[in-house]
């Protein structure tokens, strides 16, 4: 009867234990976040590149993955492919026109769990003007007690993007993204 | 005579003068036609690469110009030039001498804001300074294009007024830097 109580009181604990949906801003001050690109060099190659300048708020809960939330701004005139000339031209309105599509954005719409860390988030993608859907694979890499006092959350993740949608003078293929952001609780 | 006297300008001086004179305008045209080459076309990687080396070659030219200026007598202004000619003349050599090293300056700024050195043809390299401030590669590329404007503005004045001395005035102003 004793083992009954503990064990019936343990799990109404459990039950009644409040699902922790934190909020998280991304850690872009200490730089562990990043949002990196891979294109095409007319088949010959890949180019790799990232937008040096991003800001955005999570929010997560592992009881909940469902009720998870992120939003992610991203400075175009940021970008960096380790070459000022084609940064420039990548720059103007031949490509990203930055003086007037200042900032691309990234809203989640739904968030879906599919086990073992790995969650499907769907969203919507705002680059050049132009708003399209886009489903980012997302893994969790890890969390916990930072040395600083700091409680730290980090994913990974990787989508496609199709610029021919975005409205481009060039349509130059599909872009790989590759993300890895880091999350400060608030 | 090599050297410029009190009364006309040496062959070195006009040597330099011409030759400022066609790059500049050629440059310009060359820079005007190559910023709206698309990445496909086979100019996109050469026609940049010689602007590049022929500007530095230019801004070679031009330290020695300015040298050569400083050591030699300039001629005289023509006795039958007004007062306001010669104010005039005066202040839009100097622009122009400003025009051509900010001009080139600018145009270093943007192609090494990532510590890329600039290749003059194959002959030598010119090292970066690097990002020497935020945006450098844009915001001296819009400075580059206005400054390339006046330039090429001031230098058509500049002919206008020696033309207008010859056909005009009918005085050797012209013939001077012939």
């Amino acid at each position: 009867m004793k083992k009954f109580l503990i064990a019936s009181a343990l799990l109404t604990t459990s039950l009644i234990a409040p699902s922790h949906a934190a909020n998280y801003t991304i850690d872009n001050k200490g730089a562990h976040a990043s949002i990196n690109f891979k294109a095409s060099h007319m088949g010959f190659s890949v180019l790799t590149g990232r937008f040096n300048k991003l800001s955005g708020t999570f929010s997560y809960d592992e009881a909940n993955i469902a009720a998870s939330k992120i939003t992610v701004n991203i400075d175009t005139s940021s970008i960096d492919s380790n070459h000022a000339e084609r940064d420039k031209h990548v720059r103007s309105d031949d490509f990203l026109d930055v003086n007037k599509f200042a900032t691309a954005k990234f809203v989640s719409t739904k968030v879906e769990d599919k086990g073992n860390g790995k969650l499907a988030i769907t969203g919507d993608f705002t680059l050049h003007g132009i708003t399209k859907s886009l489903v980012i694979d997302a893994v969790k890499v890890g969390e916990g007690d930072d040395p600083w006092g700091g409680y730290r959350l980090g994913f990974s993740g990787t989508a496609k993007v199709a610029m021919g949608d975005f409205g481009f003078k060039t349509n130059f293929g599909t872009v790989d993204l590759d993300l890895y952001i880091e999350g400060i609780r608030k | 005579m090599w050297k410029n006297t009190e009364l006309n300008y040496g062959r070195i001086t006009k040597i330099l003068h011409w030759f400022t004179a066609l790059t500049v305008f050629s440059l310009f045209a060359l820079g005007f036609w190559m910023v709206d080459l698309t990445y496909y076309s086979q100019w996109y990687k050469t026609a940049p690469y010689w602007h590049k080396s022929i500007g530095i070659l230019l801004f070679l030219a031009t330290l020695f110009r300015l040298i050569w200026r400083a050591t030699n007598v300039s001629p005289k202004a023509l006795a039958s030039h007004t007062k306001w000619e010669k104010i005039g003349s005066k202040i839009a050599h100097l622009a122009i001498y400003v025009l051509l090293l900010t001009l080139m300056i600018s145009g270093y700024l943007i192609s090494t804001a990532d510590e890329r050195a600039i290749e003059v043809f194959t002959w030598f390299e010119v090292p970066a300074l690097g990002e020497l401030f935020d945006d450098q590669a844009d915001i001296s590329g819009v400075i580059h294009e206005y400054l390339a404007y006046t330039l090429i503005a001031i230098s058509l004045l500049h002919a206008v007024a020696a033309i207008k001395h010859h056909i005009i005035d009918k005085d050797d102003t012209l013939k001077r830097m012939i």
